[in-house]
């Protein structure tokens, strides 16, 4: 069993430099000459930046379906018929809309360490713990992320008309039936160039999260660019990369938009 | 044949069909409990975590922090709406080298983090000090203040610009076509019939772009400006209490609910001649 997964890991880890697109063979930064400042290796920047736009990446892919998902059940509750479930909710979306990212970062980062620590030392084990910088970022962009989605699908719940919920009853289908089959496949489409936008934000505000020192890319070319003296190009370096992630995401979402109307009648 | 002679006695309400405690009311009430309970905890925390000596200490840099942050957001935002200007309408014009440009310029500020930006000006260009120098520059790039107010502005601008060029746009050709059926001039058809009607379009997404400024400022406390958040920072790195953070979250949701009510008010007050 155990060679199974070193196979898998040791392929999964192929793939990863295979398709690397800045130190992999075909990656941009390997054409350049080894002495150059952006070279792959122990001489230049190239794979430290590399491994920052991979650490990056991630965080943003990690925190999309969390924040959907949490987005989703919130905006289930901003809509409900329970008024007190409404007041909470609303508490949500003001409280994180009306926080800057950077201060939500910090209290999640700073508020799980204390409670942590507190709840440990009430155990009784007195010791330092630090908190994972890429949990901690996950879950303030997450929350953050979760209230801008509530609503965004609160006003696609909207624009779906009740008497889809009424077909869903006269057929007979459960209530978790009718929102799989019938409300939900028609929420995304309407729901999906708010989640685009949505998206780019997250792209953006994964920057944030450097401040709490996660290796990613924005963290990654400020240590170049400390260490080499060259700051203005690593971090024009820094902000050609995200312009870059958005272009693609924007190229890639717009084959999702297309997918997703597909069904659409023209009216 | 039967003739009712009586009427029929008054009968009891139906009993309700819903059962007062549902799954969601529990839900509900749950969650606000929760929300009730962190609510004290934080009142329990200002209270018993009172600390006099840092109140007197610290309450005045917050004061001043507030002060930062709200100069740094008026001027960012009003500079910002200045040089939107040229952007939306070159953004509006045939020509496609100036809409390229102004294309670019919004794709590049919209595309990029905040805290990038901001970085390639208070390091990136503050690094290329001879230069600076020998231009006369330097005194501007030097200081953290300065190139946070320049990065607010240039990113301010390039979503500003959008939100008029798209106010303008959903001006229907009518009104400018009619316009010109009166014979007023272009400038003043502009200034008086498609300004007016833009301008209420664009109240809202101005008014969401302020509240994003205020949360984007915060970013400036990271190359040592002393904003809210760069007060509580420094605040935090002396005294390692948690209240600190605490403080700013109270102070920004202050802030923020405070200006959204009040754009709320403004824009029912000046779109009321709309409702129907």
């Amino acid at each position: 069993m155990d060679g199974v997964f070193s196979a898998v890991g040791s392929l999964t880890g192929w793939l990863g430099h295979v398709l690397d697109p800045l130190c992999g063979p075909v990656g941009v930064f390997s054409f350049l000459p080894a002495d150059s400042i952006v070279a792959c290796g122990d001489t230049g920047w190239g794979d430290e930046i590399a491994l920052g736009l991979k650490m990056t990446l991630s965080l943003a892919l990690a925190t999309l379906p969390l924040g959907i998902v949490i987005g989703f059940f919130i905006a289930l509750a901003l809509q409900s018929s329970e008024p007190s479930l409404r007041r909470a909710a609303g508490i949500y979306t003001t409280i994180f809309r009306g926080l800057p990212e950077l201060l939500t970062l910090f209290i999640v980062y700073y508020g799980a360490q204390i409670l942590i620590q507190g709840f440990l030392s009430w155990v009784g084990y007195e010791e330092r713990v630090e908190i994972n910088a890429f949990v901690a970022g996950m879950v303030a962009l997450s929350v953050v992320f979760s209230s801008y989605c509530s609503e965004v699908l609160l006003s696609a719940f909207k624009a779906i008309p009740r008497g889809q919920y009424e077909a869903g009853d006269a057929l007979g289908l459960s209530r978790g039936r009718t929102m799989g089959l019938i409300i939900v496949p028609q929420l995304v489409r309407i729901a999906l160039p708010g989640l685009v936008n949505l998206w780019m934000n997250l792209l953006k505000d994964t920057a944030l999260v450097s401040v709490i020192g996660l290796a990613e890319l924005l963290r990654q070319t400020g240590v170049a660019a400390k260490v080499s003296k060259q700051a203005f190009f690593f971090y024009l370096l820094a902000c050609g990369l995200y312009l870059v992630l958005a272009l693609l995401s924007s190229f890639v979402l717009g084959f999702v938009e297309r997918w997703a109307k597909r069904a659409e009648i023209a009216r | 044949m039967s003739i009712a002679e009586t009427l029929i006695p008054a009968r009891p309400a139906p009993k309700l069909d819903r059962p007062p405690l549902n799954r969601s009311a529990v839900l509900g009430y749950g969650a606000q409990a929760i929300w009730l309970l962190l609510g004290l905890a934080l009142l329990y925390m200002i209270v018993t975590g009172w600390d006099p000596e840092k109140f007197a200490k610290y309450g005045p840099r917050y004061l001043d922090g507030i002060r930062v942050t709200a100069t740094l957001v008026l001027v960012s935002v009003v500079c910002g709406a200045i040089l939107s200007l040229p952007i939306a309408f070159a953004r509006m014009s045939r020509n496609p080298v100036l809409n390229g440009i102004a294309y670019g310029y919004v794709y590049i500020f919209r595309g990029t983090p905040l805290l990038a930006q901001l970085y390639l000006l208070y390091y990136g260009v503050g690094s290329f000090r001879v230069e600076l120098e020998s231009v006369g520059l330097w005194w501007f790039f030097r200081e953290a203040w300065y190139c946070g107010f320049l990065s607010l502005t240039l990113n301010t601008a390039a979503y500003q610009a959008e939100i008029l060029r798209g106010a303008i746009e959903s001006v229907p050709r009518g009104q400018r076509e009619g316009a010109k059926s009166l014979g007023i001039p272009d400038s003043v058809a502009f200034r008086k019939i498609i300004l007016p009607q833009a301008l209420i379009v664009a109240l809202r997404p101005y008014g969401n772009e302020i509240i994003l400024m205020i949360k984007g400022s915060a970013v400036v406390s990271v190359v040592t400006v002393l904003d809210i958040m760069g007060q509580t920072r420094y605040a935090f790195s002396r005294t390692f209490d948690y209240q600190t953070y605490l403080w700013a979250a109270i102070f920004y949701l202050l802030i923020v609910e405070t200006l959204r009510h009040v754009w709320a008010y403004l824009e029912r007050r000046l779109t009321r001649h709309l409702r129907r």
